[in-house]
């Protein structure tokens, strides 16, 4: 075999730093090809800008859950997505409920928000039983163990509602209001991703106000410095942890009815997977463990993700570059946990706390 | 007056202007230092004085930011604690890091990576060199057990060892690499009176039975003053104080660091 | 009330109603329904009503130790066994009556007093906590409007739809027969049957607890075997079918079921059998334990020789369904030991280990393909590419391992998960379908030819399957006891350290990735060769979590767990069809548990025996 470090040269750094360059030159040429091109205007650049904005916001809520019980227990709860997916899916029955009553037209706002609240609170439901049932045992053990919990955990939520509901896509009702578009400036922005942009935004300033300002997020915000010193001060680590996994939950489930809303194609058992591992992404992407970087990792993915098949895959001759989405969002992931771990908004938290 | 080691030999290690920061705080400050071959030396200092920060610097856990470091006249600084291992330093650890289910015996065998050859290819084909070279691993591993006062406990696994055999496998897997300098974390922390004082001889034993040049941070004065040659006394990632035993006693720096002003200068009026 | 606050009776009813959700869960996902197809005993008893009187036996005989051990008497023992019984029924009969058009006003009154209920509850335990009034009054008010728009949501979606059934799909006419036995159209009489079966179940769970140990013991082994075989009928017939004349298979079984006469002379002689062991294992196992070395050696020698003899044997003995199921068994067995080699060995938990498989069984079918896609149209054999399957495989284990080197094992884990999900998404898209296919994928793949031979049969490709596994096999037990695997091992105790000890890590974990990827790629065209066709939906994530799940469940870094580990989680839910809907639900639930009570796995490996828990634990953390 030949030898891997001499005194200074690295295979390792060498072979990471080949691949940054290689990127760095598809992106250029990509987006080089495509902008000398003009095939695509102005106005289609920042309608694909909106959608992946209203897309980005979802992801960043429920980036959130993970952002929030990363900082606190250091762990990825990779069931997230399913946690996710419990709201949504549930929810379209009663979408479905309230559309056959009318109420879903008559009063679209509050509808649409006793809908948040019912997603919300199942999601949160789900989100405390996996703390309890499945992480809370294994507290204090090494990381990889529940690690691998939360991907059995994953697995069972899924197919527990596969069981519950029936393996079939189920789609929200369309919302009459949400329908058409608004000109801005002579460019169509549908009105769909407005609602969703705003809404998460309504829910994310929402988190920041429990965090920042309230007793509850006081608590915990010194459980995640440290827990020791918080136990010390008279805090219940076990009920902070709990709520904290109830935040996330709940954000994640109105997270789902507001997916809904926004995405034609419908519900089923296995719709959290995906947005999952996107939203661990986009929170890696924004610095794990720091709430405002899951909004911007949110909105940061959401952008390239929509932007980046037109932009790069399709600049570089690849046919079917919207396939291609999700592969531009799992190179991010890759990307990220190679080059910056730490984030966007790095704290290093992950070194210090390692 | 530490110039030249009362042997007289040549350095074997040496730091100059050594600084290591983290986000603003200087754990280690231009630091110069040398510790001559053959010699126990010892580092003190109060607690948070940059101590391990220093060994893990040293044996290239950390970069440092600025400065040199020297082994035997050749440049350290930038190389990878394998490498690091592999040139002859090894080290143990404050609170002990054994491969806690690995048995005793293999947690020595891993420490004499430096010096195996064996592939992986070898090992599948079962090349007579391999079996060789594994077997004589074997053999040395069982030495440094029964130099280790180990005997018959190899296949324990390490982490059902008591506290003190734990320490002692520790040395001996920091041994197994034949190191030129062994740098060792607190060797008698958590140790009873009996247990110090088998330590304390088992480790000039080290120096003078194999040759190997020691370092240790120690907090036990009476260890520190009994075996160390030379001594080096850091406060907030500085040197302030550096000489003998008896001088390092009467340094009122030292004694201010540890003590605080007051207390200096009463013993000062003493 | 001072009974219910004793510990013992705190233990029954909460085990109770455990085997009770229990009971309520699997029916609602669908589980009951669907296990009922499977008759266990013919016109006697199916896999379904098994489960169902399973829980309470099973939790009852459980109860009944805890109640010993804490000094209940025999009665007291006994009138627990009736009671898990009947908290075992409870909530399926309440799930029973609201689904039932007379009583469906009852779930109705139940959703919409739940939040005045739980409100006044807690608000009542705040305060008797001294809370003040107003704090007490807005917590009321909270827990009401939370809970309230919950369960109110439910009344009208329930309300709306008209019954449970179209949002809960499982608890619908077969689930009612089942929890009935088949007493649909006469409710009280179906919940009294019920109720009746499962107090039984539970009573006579406790009196097996009561029995003494030998007959206790028998008869466990009677009812484990009988069960077993019934279950497993189509399995048990077609390994019979391969040894006994059609007659005589015809007087045990009707179709794939067990003949009740079959059954009940199955459980006369396994419980005799039982009863025999029971009363003379111990003193045999001691004798064998007296045995001198060089006589047991010879012992040893004559299992081997009656083992390897068993395993060429295989295919025969079991006829060509089952060699399927084997192969396929086997290919996960080789994906086990070779994904062990990273997980297990080096502590590097690679979720992307479908990677592998995938590049693997498309190098084979793109290179022997003689359809429209091979590239070659028959040049090359499969003997020939196999080498380059196993080359190509560890080039990509190599390349896509070199990037995650640094990576925490967290992040490493997540890391290979977006791999894995990357090469599932370009072997789907329209860019690489000119050369893979797309989702039609690459068909037309020839079987292997051994000396002019086709070995198109699974009996003949079993012995490929078994020829690689013995070999990745040689290769892990051999490494696991050289430099490098004590290499790994450091590695994954601490990998700090082990840098520190002069090991080059990057080096050790790039090898420890590409030999497991190599055995991906190996396992990867063996399939491709056994199926004919690849196409990207064999290559999903479930592949990973599949092999993932087998590691775990049989035993970190134990060659025989992982065996075991195939077997029962590969092998189940392909010779208990009813069951493989469920597989991924069995596999999560066992990943959960394992991890929280047997985290060693069913096997351990050696180093963990001594150990148990904590052990593996450790073993596990990756920094």
């Amino acid at each position: 075999m030949f030898k891997w470090k001499t005194d200074e040269f690295s295979w390792v750094d060498f072979t990471i730093d080949v691949l940054r360059i290689l990127i760095v030159l598809g992106v250029v040429v990509g987006a080089w090809n495509t902008l000398s091109s003009g095939r695509i205007t102005f106005a289609q650049w920042v309608n694909l800008f909106a959608a992946g904005l209203s897309q980005g916001s979802i992801y960043a809520l429920i980036a959130l859950g993970y952002t929030l019980v990363y900082g606190i227990l250091l762990m990825i709860n990779f069931a997230h997505g399913e946690v996710f997916m419990a709201g949504a899916f549930s929810a379209v029955f009663l979408a479905e409920a309230f559309n056959r009553t009318g109420f879903l037209n008559e009063q679209p706002l509050l509808a649409i928000l006793l809908m948040i609240m019912f997603a919300g609170l199942l999601s949160m439901t789900v989100a405390i039983l996996l703390e309890r049932v499945a992480y809370r045992p294994l507290r204090g053990s090494p990381r990889l163990v529940p690690l691998i919990t939360a991907i059995g955990a994953s697995f069972f939520l899924q197919y527990t509602f596969r069981g519950l509901y029936g393996s079939g896509f189920k789609a929200y009702p369309q919302v009459k209001i949400l329908q058409g578009a608004v000109s801005i400036g002579g460019i169509n922005i549908p009105i769909v991703q407005i609602f969703v942009f705003c809404s998460a935004l309504v829910l994310m300033l929402g988190l920041y106000w429990l965090v920042e300002r309230t007793r509850v997020g006081k608590a915990m915000r010194a459980v995640s410095e440290n827990k020791e010193v918080a136990r010390l001060m008279g805090i219940d680590i076990d009920w902070v942890i709990m709520f904290t996994f109830g935040v996330g939950g709940f954000l994640a489930g109105s997270a789902g009815v507001i997916n809904g809303m926004f995405r034609p194609q419908g519900v089923n058992f296995f719709m959290g997977f995906i947005p999952g591992i996107k939203a661990f992404t986009a929170a890696v992407l924004g610095g794990i463990g720091n709430i405002p970087g899951a909004m911007l990792g949110g909105l940061f993915l959401g952008v390239i993700e929509a932007i980046g098949p037109n932009l790069v895959l399709a600049g570089l001759g690849i046919p079917g570059a919207n396939q291609l989405k999700d592969v531009i969002a799992f190179t991010m992931l890759v990307l990220v946990l190679i080059f910056r771990p730490q984030g966007i908004l790095g704290e290093r938290l992950s070194e210090k706390k390692a | 007056m530490a110039e030249k080691s009362k042997n007289g030999q040549s350095r074997i290690l040496e730091a100059k202007g050594m600084t290591k920061r983290f986000e603003g705080l200087v754990a280690v400050d231009s630091l110069d230092f040398h510790i001559p071959e053959g010699a126990i030396a010892s580092i003190i200092g109060p607690n948070g004085a940059g101590k391990t920060t220093f060994f893990n610097c040293i044996t290239g856990f950390y970069e440092i930011d600025e400065g040199e470091i020297l082994f035997n006249g050749s440049r350290l600084h930038g190389r990878s604690p394998d490498q690091i291992a592999r040139a002859g330093i090894s080290r143990t650890y404050q609170n002990i890091r054994l491969f806690s289910n690995m048995s005793a015996i293999e947690n020595i065998m891993v420490g004499q990576e430096p010096h195996l050859k064996s592939t992986w290819i070898g090992a599948i084909l079962g090349l007579p060199s391999t079996r060789e070279e594994d077997e004589h691993t074997e053999d040395r591993a069982r030495e440094l057990l029964r130099f280790v006062g180990l005997e018959g406990k190899g296949d324990m696994l390490s982490k059902n060892l008591s506290y003190g055999d734990q320490r002692r496998l520790e040395i001996g897997r920091a041994l197994a690499s034949k190191p030129k300098l062994i740098l060792l974390d607190e060797p008698t922390a958590g140790m009873n009176p009996r247990e110090t004082i088998e330590t304390t001889d088992f480790i000039r034993r080290l120096r003078d039975e194999i040759g190997i040049t020691i370092v240790l941070i120690e907090h036990d004065m009476r260890v520190v003053m009994d075996i160390s040659e030379h001594i080096t006394v850091l406060d907030y990632g500085r040197k302030i104080a550096e000489g003998l035993p008896a001088d390092i006693q009467t340094n009122s720096d030292v004694i201010e660091a540890y003590l605080g002003r007051g207390a200096a200068a009463a013993t000062a009026a003493n | 009330m001072d009974l219910l606050r004793s510990q013992a009776s705190r233990t029954v009813l909460a085990l109770g109603l455990l085997s009770g959700a229990f009971i309520l869960f699997t029916g609602a996902v669908g589980m009951i329904a669907a296990f009922h197809d499977r008759e266990v005993v013919d016109r006697f008893i199916s896999l379904g009503q098994l489960l169902l009187l399973m829980a309470p036996f099973v939790t009852s005989y459980y109860v009944a130790g805890r109640l010993d051990e804490h000094g209940g008497a025999p009665p007291r023992i006994l009138a627990a066994g009736l009671v898990v019984g009947l908290l075992t029924a409870l909530p399926s009969v309440v799930l029973l009556l609201f689904n039932s058009d007379e009583f469906r006003f009852l779930l109705f009154l139940v959703l919409r007093l739940a939040p005045f209920v739980a409100a006044s509850a807690i608000a009542w335990q705040r305060h008797q906590a001294g809370a003040e009034i107003q704090a007490v009054l807005g917590i009321w008010l909270l827990v009401a409007v939370l809970v309230g728009i919950v369960t109110f949501s439910f009344a009208l979606i329930f309300e709306i739809k008209g019954d449970l059934r179209s949002v809960l799909v499982n608890i619908d006419r077969d689930w009612v027969d089942v929890i009935t036995f088949d007493n649909r159209k006469d409710l009280p009489l179906g919940i009294a049957t019920f109720g009746l079966a499962s107090i039984g179940a539970g009573f006579a769970g406790s009196v097996l607890y009561l029995m003494p140990a030998v007959p206790r013991r028998a008869l466990i082994y009677g009812l484990g075997i009988t069960t077993l075989v019934g279950a497993f009928g189509e399995t048990a017939r077609l390994i019979l079918q391969e040894n006994v004349d059609s007659d005589t298979l015809r007087e045990i079984f009707r179709r794939d079921t067990l003949r009740q006469n079959a059954a009940l002379a199955l459980f006369i002689i396994s419980t005799a059998a039982g009863f025999l062991w029971a009363m003379y294992g111990s003193k045999v196992r001691e004798n064998i334990g007296n045995i001198d070395s060089s006589s047991r050696r010879r012992l040893n020698f004559i299992g081997l020789v009656i083992f390897v003899a068993f395993m060429l044997l295989l295919p025969w003995l079991i006829g060509r369904t089952l060699s399927d199921v084997a192969v396929t068994i086997g290919i996960f067995v080789l994906m086990g030991l070779g994904l062990n080699i990273a997980i297990g060995l080096a502590g590097l938990l690679d979720l992307g280990y479908l990677t592998n498989y995938a590049v693997g069984a498309y190098i084979l079918a793109v290179l022997t393909s003689i359809g429209p896609l091979g590239l070659f149209k028959g040049t090359f054999t499969f003997w020939m590419v196999i080498p380059l399957a196993l080359l190509a495989a560890m080039f990509a284990g190599f390349i896509f391992a070199v990037p995650v080197l640094r990576m925490r094992g967290d992040y490493l884990a997540i890391a290979t998960l977006g791999f894995g999900e990357i090469i599932g998404k370009l072997a789907i898209s329209d860019w690489l379908k000119p050369l893979i296919g797309g989702a039609q994928g690459v068909q037309a793949i020839p079987k292997p030819i051994f000396f002019g031979a086709e070995l198109k049969n699974p009996e003949q490709l079993y012995y490929i399957v078994l020829v690689a596994s013995l070999v990745c096999l040689f290769v892990s037990i051999r490494l696991n006891n050289s430099r490098t695997g004590r290499q790994w091992m450091a590695i994954r105790e601490d990998e700090d350290v082990a840098t520190a000890m002069g090991i080059d890590t990057a080096r050790a974990k790039l090898l420890a990735f590409t030999l497991s990827a190599a055995t991906g790629g190996v396992a990867g065209a063996i399939f491709a060769a056994k199926v004919g066709t690849v196409f990207p939906n064999s290559f999903t994530v479930f592949i990973s979590i599949n092999v993932l799940s087998l590691i775990i469940v049989g035993g970190i870094a134990s060659n025989p767990g992982i065996v075991v580990g195939a077997i029962v989680l590969i092998g189940m839910p392909e010779l208990l069809r009813e069951f493989s809907e469920f597989r991924f639900l069995l596999y999560g639930a066992l990943l959960i548990l394992m991890m929280i009570k047997r985290p060693q796995g069913l096997i351990p490996s050696k180093i963990v025996t001594h150990e148990h828990q904590s052990g593996v634990k450790a073993k596990l953390a990756a920094e």
